[in-house]
């Protein structure tokens, strides 16, 4: 991997102390502190001219003014944004534009939006160390560069209007795109102050606004991708029309691992629109005129597989291995403080959590065109430096003849963090002459997912006589995906931060603890992935469940259990006593089988509180009924995509919580579509309410802050409405049938009436 | 050889019969804000009208359509309830990803066409079939009831006091 060579040696030494700075940052992020030293990244991204920039800009139509690798100004007076990062849903595009807009001083409405080029120099993410969109980075990594890239470009543009007028860049004055002088009443547009700034020598250090003159940052602000959104008008990567271009849809192996044998194509070649069959070592595919030639002409081919060493493969057997390293396996430190005290009340508990699919709306896809001297590659995707870097290993040709076009992502989740649907697209494209766009099928797309890691995770307590943790454990055993994603981010140790992160640091103050991770690696294969919130969204589960259940272990109610271990944290304890006063924790008794349940985090960077009140039916089936979220992000760049992503995040995980668990059968995935890989409708979705705390601090992440906090509120509140205590997801509804004859009960009912229904109609 | 009335032209198209309308209008006549989500009518991404009824394309052959007319995210907007869904979806600011909202606006419209002044349990019914793996659900809710109502439902946001709404 190029950023792994990019890391000397010598450097490694600095590597955990940075990753220690860096546990604040939460998730995805830490890891990728190996770059630098105490959390600098060594990134060259910048506000200012890069020795890339000239190149860049040409292939950018040239305009007359191009400061920095985020704006150009056009001699009309178009400023166009670029966005370092992708849009995938996040909003990421509308808060980078408020970020470079505010200093700028252009109106939102003034501004294009443009994809960036993948391009490391100019768009690397300081906080990951490569052109990568994840582990909600987005707005804390650019939060002071886009600022300061505005800050510069408009100096320029107020020093060319100086000039041109004889006056003290001091007495001008910017506001939507226009430079004026009011002393004289003059002004100048961007557009046609464009050529002159551009030739002026680019300023010193540039003074940023006091965030309380902002004019944009802090405002709700609508999306600026919404219009073309809501026409169907937004070219997504799947929606690429290329000119002479075929469509493809693949099949590969269903046993991980496995390989083709050989393949019958009689039947499939009969098909009208059918034009080609290729095949991989692992898979096939189908070119057609269309999608439904290739879907059908794949549908009709006779493949042989050697489902290889996976073919028994289980969920069973994946989980046993598991629970048995969690045991057997050398444990590797993550954290330790102070001591385990002798005496004690000990309260233990496994938790278990299952391997997770993304199922992005938009299913994989990647459209590629490889000629003699180039290859062409349109995809929505999280990393295109590493698909650029994949493509030239794949083809042999040079970096700088892979032309990739990013488009938007129809979710991402994590998923498109991996290029291996690109990989095979582009092996795919080296056996045809014309432009292939490959269509994973939602089959597909499920079936070989690269899967959220399956844990295990033995946590233990001590209370003292008063009820209050003084000590706690935690072993956490799983796979890893940093090891295999970025091995040279992985600790000194062997340790890979992510799998502990929210557990090795939590907010509550507990004198000692001890924090391991068991590594256990999936058999050859099974790949594992990032997946929305990863560390934090599978931790706090375990902790915030089992938060409560030392509550009650202790007798308490657990919002006062958590207040007590705040006192020293009162960022963290304002959100549990705000999210406790907007739900009325202490108001009326809730009716039978209805329950709260108070989860609380500090992911990301951003702290959260979410309390969810749900029902439980008799027959054990979950009502969700309200759910109220109070969060400090610290500023809020544009409050209205912080509610959106809250609320979009903490649906995201209680639909996995509800529904999600990827299972194994003669090592294959179980599920294949929305029908038996579900996920929560409409009619399922309860009022989400955010409140936010406002602050001045630096910006925390968000986009999967909501999702790692949903689980364990929900979990809790289904120990209120049941007493049952769930320690696995998804969620299992037969253990929270209110008794063993109701399930029994209801099917007799209900097979009674058509019985009934049968006898009357006969 | 069949002649599809999409969007108000008719569109010649040869293709098999049991060819869904989805890939005709996609991969055919080039009408792509009409979206791939399952295959199986699962997901609703691919939700058109025909004749103003929601239906997914995915598995509508095309033999299947006849003289009807079909009406896309393309041109829903020259509907009345087409219109007040889409300008609803802008001002309450619903779209995050955006994949699927091409057939959420779509099942929305159609319901609006015909409850103009739909209950929750109405929205429940025409939308349930339409996944957001973002979670876009609360401000879909919101967004239907103000293209309804004219009146500014949404729950808390665009406004900076989040959350005194219930």
């Amino acid at each position: 991997m190029k950023l792994q060579r990019s890391v000397p040696l010598a450097d490694r030494e600095n590597v955990d102390a940075g990753r220690r700075d860096a546990l604040k940052l939460g998730g995805l992020t830490l890891a990728f502190l190996w770059t630098g030293v105490g959390g600098t990244a060594q990134a060259a991204l910048s506000a200012r001219r890069q020795p890339g920039d000239a190149a860049a800009a040409a292939a950018d139509g040239n305009p007359p003014f191009a400061p920095n690798a985020f704006i150009r100004i056009d001699a009309d007076g178009l400023v166009r944004l670029v966005m370092p990062n992708v849009e995938m849903g996040q909003g990421i595009y509308t808060g980078a534009c408020m970020m470079l807009a505010e200093e700028l001083d252009v109106g939102m409405d003034q501004i294009r939006v443009e994809h960036a080029p993948p391009n490391e120099e100019l768009y690397s993410m300081p906080l990951l160390g490569g052109q990568i969109t994840g582990g909600s980075t987005s707005t804390r990594g650019h939060w002071q560069v886009l600022r300061e890239a505005g800050a510069v470009a408009r100096a320029m543009l107020v020093a060319a209007a100086a000039e041109r007028w004889h006056v003290d860049p001091a007495s001008c004055t910017v506001s939507r795109g226009i430079v004026a002088h009011q002393p004289s009443k003059r002004s100048l547009a961007f557009g046609a102050l464009a050529k002159s700034a551009g030739a002026l020598p680019e300023p010193g250090k540039v003074t940023l606004k006091d965030p309380k003159t902002f004019a944009l940052i802090g405002k709700p602000l609508r999306r600026v991708d919404s219009a073309d959104k809501v026409k169907g008008a937004t070219q997504f990567g799947i929606d690429v029309q290329v000119p002479g271009m075929k469509i493809a849809t693949v099949k590969a192996c269903p046993t991980f691992g496995g390989r083709v044998v050989g393949i019958n194509d009689k039947r499939t070649r009969a098909i009208p629109g059918v034009l080609a069959v290729l095949q991989l070592d692992g898979a096939v595919a189908v070119v057609g005129e269309h999608f439904w030639a290739a879907k059908q002409g794949l549908d009709a081919l006779d493949i042989e597989w050697d489902p290889g060493d996976n073919a028994n493969l289980s969920t069973a057997k994946l989980r046993g291995a598991l629970a048995d390293k969690s045991q057997s396996g050398t444990p590797i430190v993550a954290r330790e403080v102070g001591k385990k005290p002798a005496d004690g009340k000990l309260v233990e508990a496994v938790y278990q959590s299952p391997m997770l699919a993304h199922a992005t709306m938009e299913p994989l896809n990647t459209t590629v065109w490889i000629t003699a001297d180039k290859c062409e590659i349109w995809v929505g995707t999280q990393v295109p430096t590493r698909c650029v870097s994949a493509a030239a290993k794949i083809t042999g040709l040079p970096e700088a003849k892979i032309v990739l076009h990013n488009q938007y992502l129809g979710g991402g989740f994590g998923r498109r963090l991996e290029t291996d649907s690109v990989e095979q697209a582009i092996h795919f494209a080296k056996q045809v002459s014309y432009p292939i766009k490959v269509i994973w099928s939602r089959e597909e797309d499920i079936r070989h997912d690269i899967v959220r890691p399956m844990y295990h995770d033995r946590i233990s307590a001590l209370l003292d006589s008063n009820g209050r943790p003084v000590w706690y454990g935690d072993r956490v055993t799983g796979g890893t995906v940093l090891g295999r994603w970025a091995p040279m981010a992985m600790g000194k140790n062997g340790l890979d931060d992510d799998t502990v992160e929210c557990v090795a640091e939590v907010p509550y103050d507990i004198p000692n603890l001890k924090v391991e991770w068991v590594r256990h690696d999936m058999p050859d294969g099974l790949i594992v992935g990032w997946w929305r919130g990863v560390g934090p969204t599978h931790n706090l589960f375990v902790v915030e469940s089992f938060m409560d259940e030392l509550a009650h272990t202790a007798g308490k109610d657990p919002l006062e259990f958590r207040r007590t271990l705040l006192q020293k944290n009162p960022r963290s304890l304002a959100l549990l006593n705000l999210a406790a006063e907007k739900i009325g924790w202490n108001s009326s008794p809730l009716p039978a089988r209805v329950g709260r349940g108070l989860a609380l985090g500090e992911p990301f960077g951003s702290r959260v509180c979410l309390i969810v009140e749900a029902e439980v039916t008799p027959q054990g089936e979950v009502l969700l009924r309200r759910a109220v979220v109070a969060l400090d992000c610290g500023v809020a760049i544009n409050p209205s995509s912080v509610e959106a992503q809250i609320q979009g995040g903490i649906l995201f995980g209680l639909s996995a919580a509800l529904y999600s668990g990827i299972t194994i059968k003669h090592g294959a995935i179980e599920q294949s579509n929305f029908h038996d890989y579900r996920s929560l409708r409409i009619n399922e979705t309860p009022l989400v309410e955010l409140h936010r705390i406002d602050s001045d601090q630096a910006p925390g992440g968000l986009g999967e802050v909501g999702t790692a906090i949903a689980a364990p509120a929900l979990g809790n509140a289904i120990f209120a409405a049941t007493g049952v205590r769930l320690r696995s997801l998804p969620v299992d509804r037969t253990l929270l049938a209110q008794n063993g004859n109701v399930l029994k009960t209801v099917v007799g009912d209900n097979c009674a009436e058509s019985v009934i229904d049968g006898r009357a109609r006969a | 050889m069949f002649v599809l009335h999409v969007n108000g032209e008719p569109r010649t198209v040869d293709v098999p019969g049991d060819m869904p309308l989805l890939w005709v209008l996609r991969d055919i006549i080039g009408l792509t804000g009409t979206k791939f989500g399952c295959g199986v009518a699962q997901c609703g991404a691919c939700t058109v009208h025909l004749d103003g009824q929601a239906v997914r394309s995915c598995v509508l052959p095309v033999s299947a359509i006849g003289d009807k007319s079909i009406t896309t995210i393309e041109a829903v907007g020259r509907t009345p309830s087409g219109q007040k869904i889409q300008q609803a979806w802008l001002d309450v600011d619903v779209v995050q990803c955006g994949y699927c909202q091409s057939g959420q606006i779509m099942s929305a419209a159609a319901l609006l066409a015909r409850t103009p002044n739909p209950s929750d349990g109405d929205i429940n019914a025409a939308m349930s079939g339409n996944i957001c793996r973002c979670g876009t659900y609360v401000r879909i809710r919101a967004a239907i009831k103000q293209a309804a109502t004219g009146k500014a439902e949404v729950l808390q946001t665009i406004a900076p006091a989040a959350g005194s709404a219930a």
